[in-house]
């Protein structure tokens, strides 16, 4: 384990308990995450991949373990990790400005301060002229740049994004992963993100673990060579082919004993 | 012209049917000609029924008959005063249930203990009939307006309880995680978000509501009462005055829609937020 970890992950488990039986959803994780690293959790649907998310977000609790940020043990959420849902979570009655500002307004800056960020922010994730537009006029794939924006307003320790291009169509989730990176490569902030496309994960990642399908374990990690910035040719690349198979060969069987696990209940 | 029309009616029923896709909208003018149609539709077959003698006067009088018997309403038996006497009852009776029934609703529908405290009365209480407890109230509050105020709000209170609850239950809970992901505390959660997140769907409780007040106010104003609609309805029956109970029932009919449509416009107005 690394010693040196910004998030750490020790002995997470998660059990459900339904009538009469248990659910184990994530059984023993440990992990690192190093500072200003992106890494990936990938996983097929329902091995508890977004389960461990929470956890670390604090907005669950496990049965067994904890998760430690730069040495503080997480007891429940707040701004130092940002999170960003699959679903769309912007607050219809505010506009895109006043969303990003949201968690700005908390913790009591004063406006002039909160709209200098703001600005900042829409200009980062590209909305430009969408500052004082509201949810219902912005499509699929803006309406997730604003909520990167305003979780990453808060200037948060790490961020973390629960399949959050799970929802867009396929052209758009490129170029979502695309402005991402080069999110990520300007700020250079500490990011775990969650998929189950295999593709994306690589694409993004410096590292990327592989989560077994119930119950949920680390199976395998993935290191990503691929260099900085990242283009989407790259997808195309002998390395990028290589790790993608093998990342598919392993989720491939998870996704297969997910499925005869479902077809058991 | 013949040769004009023809194209029309080619299309015509490509048209037609363009109406009844489903919950797709149709055109402005279509959909206010057809809300004046069922009002003409309506007018129609009662003048018909009426005109032609079909029906006895007694039971039914025709259209003008019941506009001559408004106007003398309004002119010789200060129906004015009527009209504004059970509308101060209902927006009493509807506004107080309203500033208790709302904040109510919102915590059965945020705090599961509030619930179990709260809900299971209510949800008992709800289905007793207002109307059942005039003659309680009457022993209690007497026949003047308290009395008349306290059964618009038994009428509406309890409901409104339950139904801001579903409101407030709805509000998503990613919305409210995120509020907590972003340093909110609890109490900033309810105020930033679960309650601007409830307003659109508390404003449309609210105009349903004040319908069933309007109904409500009748009810009350029915038995022990010496003034309002409900009572004009009562004295023209014992008088058989057949023009005047229905000129009392439209009457009804129209403020409730005029409420209606005050509660929608303000809706537009407030939420154009809403998807």
């Amino acid at each position: 384990m690394d010693e040196a970890a910004k998030l750490r992950i020790q002995q997470i488990s998660k059990v459900y308990k339904g009538d009469g039986h248990e659910v184990i959803a994530i059984d023993g994780i440990d992990l690192g995450i190093r500072n200003r690293e992106f890494a990936t959790i990938l996983g097929p649907s329902g091995c508890g991949k977004s389960t461990l998310l929470r956890i670390v977000a604090g907005l669950a609790k496990p049965t067994q373990g904890l998760v430690r940020l730069d040495g503080q043990t997480i007891s429940g959420p707040g701004q130092d990790r940002g999170m960003v849902f699959q679903s769309y979570t912007l607050f219809p009655w505010l506009t895109v400005m006043e969303n990003i500002q949201f968690g700005l307004g908390l913790s009591g800056m004063d406006r002039a301060q909160q709209e200098q960020i703001a600005h900042e922010f829409v200009n980062k994730v590209g909305l430009k002229g969408f500052e004082r537009a509201y949810p219902k006029a912005l499509s699929g794939g803006m309406k997730q740049r604003v909520a990167i924006a305003r979780a990453l307003a808060t200037n948060p320790a790490i961020l973390l994004l629960d399949e959050p291009f799970g929802a867009l169509d396929a052209q758009t989730r490129s170029l979502m992963q695309e402005l991402l990176t080069q999110v990520w490569e300007e700020l250079h902030i500490t990011i775990l993100f969650v998929t189950h496309d295999v593709e994306e994960a690589i694409f993004l990642s410096d590292r990327v673990f592989v989560m077994t399908a119930r119950p949920g374990r680390i199976k395998a990690e993935i290191d990503v060579p691929l260099e900085r910035p990242r283009q989407y040719e790259m997808k195309s690349s002998e390395t990028f082919l290589h790790l993608k198979k093998r990342a598919l060969d392993l989720i491939r069987e998870e996704a297969i004993k997910a499925i005869q696990c479902k077809d058991r209940e | 012209m013949p040769s004009e029309q023809e194209p029309n009616i080619e299309r015509a029923p490509a048209r037609l049917g363009d109406l009844f896709n489903l919950r797709e909208p149709i055109p402005t003018g279509v959909y206010i000609a057809l809300s004046i149609g069922s009002f003409a539709v309506l007018l129609v077959v009662w003048a018909a029924l009426t005109y032609s003698k079909l029906i006895e006067p007694l039971f039914l009088p025709t259209p003008t008959r019941v506009f001559q018997a408004g106007m003398d309403l309004f002119l010789e038996f200060g129906f004015s005063a009527d009209i504004l006497n059970s509308t101060y009852r209902v927006m009493l009776g509807f506004v107080l249930a309203a500033v208790l029934g709302v904040p109510l609703g919102l915590l059965v529908g945020t705090f599961k203990a509030a619930e179990a405290l709260i809900e299971p009365v209510i949800g008992f209480i709800r289905y007793m009939p207002a109307s059942a407890f005039i003659p309680l109230f009457i022993l209690w509050l007497g026949i003047g307006n308290v009395e008349k105020v306290a059964i618009i709000f038994v009428g509406s209170f309890f409901q409104l309880v339950l139904m801001v609850a579903v409101v407030a239950k709805n509000v998503h809970k990613d919305m409210l995680e995120t509020a907590y992901t972003l340093g909110a505390k609890r109490i900033q959660v309810i105020w930033k978000v679960l309650l601007p997140a409830s307003l659109p769907g508390i404003l449309d409780t609210l105009r349903i509501i004040v319908g069933w007040a309007w109904t409500y106010i009748i009810v009350a104003e029915l038995v022990a009462s010496s003034s309002g609609i409900g009572y004009m309805i009562i004295s023209a029956q014992r008088m058989l005055r057949t023009a005047s109970i229905i000129f009392g029932i439209l009457t009804i009919g129209m403020l409730g829609l005029i409420t209606d449509y005050g509660f929608k416009w303000l809706h537009k107005k407030l939420f154009a937020w809403v998807e």
